[in-house]
């Protein structure tokens, strides 16, 4: 048991730890390869540097200085994060049928499938002038309140994220065993019944691994829409510290774009291996209302 | 009149040179109540033969007719049991059940189908672990639960597609056990495959083998003519079991078998390939 303990602390702490440091001694040696003996500084920042140069970004993280027009490093991840889960959800809802499609109908991956494939790799760069001629399009002849600029952004994290959840949502439908299609036949359900009880439960662990790799995507097209947009966000302010000469400021967003994305894949994770919770969500709201009205359990009981 | 008949039924898998003929002019008839075993080995095509009266696949040519009426597609009026129990691991064994009882009884009101579910489950005497999931059970208890499901939907006819194959031998002592008083209980009609000749004359009324495949063909019928209740502590030693016992084996390694070799090489005609499986193997339709 001690000994888990012990171990579980290195592979965890002190294994990273090492990791880390040899990284911060690499960048630190970068840092020294830049220096430039007549501004008496490197060009490169080293760790020291960053956190200096970066430091009022950070002492309020969530705060918007009015005076100084400084906003927080956090501040900033959230108007991203924020725009990054609109287009993901937006995503999600397209995404979903189109796999299940994919997934159940030979006709229908024959019809798609070649055009999926041609778009899918397609580059989020790329998107984003189309994705802006459509909402300008869209804003000109339909409604001319739109924020182009932020649904461009949107359609285009949209767009990029889409692949994964509909590809990995086709593999699930698809490896559905036909063992539980037969029991649908046998008790005879109806498409829709099908759909809800076999289809969707028997797909979510795949379709929830598309869900990660989606938002990953998502918070990787988000830096680059920014930095096109001007937007304000983590994204922008990457490039915006850089044209400002501000290395420190611009390595230290991307740190966090970086530890930002890794807790979102971490969050996905944990919700995919808990899958069993989200399917059971019925049963376990059962159990908490038989738990929180004892007297019907007592009864049973009796019976028995 | 026989309640469920199968007329001159053909099935071949596959296309083109690859197509193999599995089952090969099965007729078959069993009457109301009835409790027919057939026994054959593995590979002979029992499973599609299953499917077959379950609706789930239609046969290139021949009939399957229940209570007068060809069968075209799955029917409340057959439960088939699977071999390897397909039940839904997301599920509770209550909520896969339930799931049948709504199915079959949509009308009830909620707390009949709840009752009728529970009945189900006791029947195989799950009612304590009804709201365990399958992953948590053992093969005997998970089996039970396929068994539940089956008798949920109160069909005429129980298909029990060898249920007890994956099962140690007093599991299945049990279940037998159970089976059988389900079946002297409700006095359905039930076709028991398996691949268990004393299992086959434990349980059933008639037992038929089935020779080796491809081209699986029915033997001669053999009628179990000894009492019941049986026990199977004494059966070993009723001269009548052993009988039996050794005609269908006898047939099985006899005629069965040599059936198969002698219709080596495999040279099929173009059967009727106008009635396409609605299921192929392993495919997703």
């Amino acid at each position: 048991m001690k000994d888990r303990v012990i171990q579980s602390i290195i592979d965890l702490v002190l294994l990273p730890l090492v990791g880390i440091s040899v990284c911060l001694i690499l960048w630190c040696a970068a840092s020294a390869l830049t220096y430039d003996s007549k501004a008496k500084r490197s060009i490169l920042p080293n760790p020291a540097d960053t956190v200096r140069a970066s430091a009022k970004y950070l002492v309020a993280p969530f705060s918007h200085d009015e005076e100084q027009g400084v906003d927080g490093l956090g501040l900033l991840a959230l108007q991203s994060l924020g725009l990054v889960m609109k287009g993901y959800l937006a995503a999600l809802v397209v995404a979903v049928p189109i796999g299940f499609m994919l997934g159940g109908s030979k006709l229908f991956t024959k019809c798609f499938d070649p055009i999926f494939q041609i778009l899918r790799p397609v580059s989020p760069l790329a998107w984003y002038p189309l994705a802006g001629v459509i909402m300008v399009s869209v804003k000109k002849t339909y409604y001319a309140g739109a924020d182009a600029t932020t649904w461009q952004c949107i359609l285009t994290i949209g767009i990029c994220s889409l692949w994964p959840t509909v590809m990995n949502t086709a593999v699930g439908v698809r490896a559905i065993p036909q063992d539980y299609l037969n029991v649908a036949k046998v008790l005879q359900l109806g498409r829709f019944k099908t759909f809800t009880k076999i289809q969707l439960p028997a797909a979510l662990p795949y379709m929830f691994t598309g869900f990660r790799l989606s938002l990953g995507i998502a918070w990787l097209v988000i830096v680059a829409c920014e930095m096109l947009s001007g937007k304000a966000g983590i994204g922008f302010f990457v490039n915006d510290s850089y044209n400002a000469d501000d290395y420190g400021s611009m390595i230290m967003s991307i740190l966090i774009i970086g530890v930002v994305g890794f807790l979102l894949d971490r969050l996905m994770s944990v919700v995919e291996k808990n899958i069993d919770l989200v399917l059971n969500f019925p049963t376990t709201v059962r159990h908490i209302v038989s738990f929180v009205r004892p007297e019907k359990r007592s009864q049973a009981h009796a019976v028995s | 009149m026989p309640f469920l008949e199968l007329n001159n039924i053909y099935k071949s898998y596959g296309r083109g040179a690859s197509r193999t003929r599995v089952l090969s002019n099965l007729s078959l008839s069993v009457e109301r109540g009835e409790f027919v075993a057939i026994v054959g080995y593995s590979g002979a095509g029992k499973t599609t033969l299953m499917s077959l009266i379950a609706g789930l696949i239609m046969p290139d040519s021949g009939s399957v007719i229940v209570d007068g009426k060809p069968v075209t597609k799955p029917g409340p009026d057959r439960a088939l049991v699977f071999q390897n129990y397909s039940l839904l691991p997301w599920m509770t064994v209550f909520d896969n059940v339930h799931l049948a009882v709504v199915q079959r009884f949509p009308h009830l009101s909620r707390a009949d189908q709840k009752a009728h579910t529970l009945k189900c489950i006791a029947m195989v005497n799950l009612a304590h672990a009804a709201h365990k999931k399958p992953s948590e059970l053992s093969g005997g208890m998970r089996q039970r639960v396929s068994v539940a499901r089956g008798l949920a939907l109160d069909p005429q006819i129980l298909l029990l597609d060898e249920p007890l194959s994956a099962l140690d031998a007093l599991t299945r002592a049990n279940i037998q056990d159970e089976i059988e008083r389900i079946w002297q209980a409700d006095k359905k009609t039930v076709v028991l495959i398996t691949n268990d000749v004393d299992e086959g004359i434990l349980l059933a009324d008639r037992i038929i083998p089935l020779s080796m495949g491809p081209d699986a063909t029915f033997g001669p019928a053999f009628t179990v003519d000894i009492p019941r209740p049986r026990d199977r502590k004494t059966l070993n030693h009723d001269p009548r079991f052993r009988h039996i016992r050794k005609d269908v084996i006898g047939w099985l390694l006899g005629p069965g078998k040599r059936h198969q070799n002698a219709s080596k090489p495999m040279n099929i005609a173009p059967a009727d390939v106008s009635s396409p499986a609605i299921l192929s193997m392993g495919g997703y339709a």
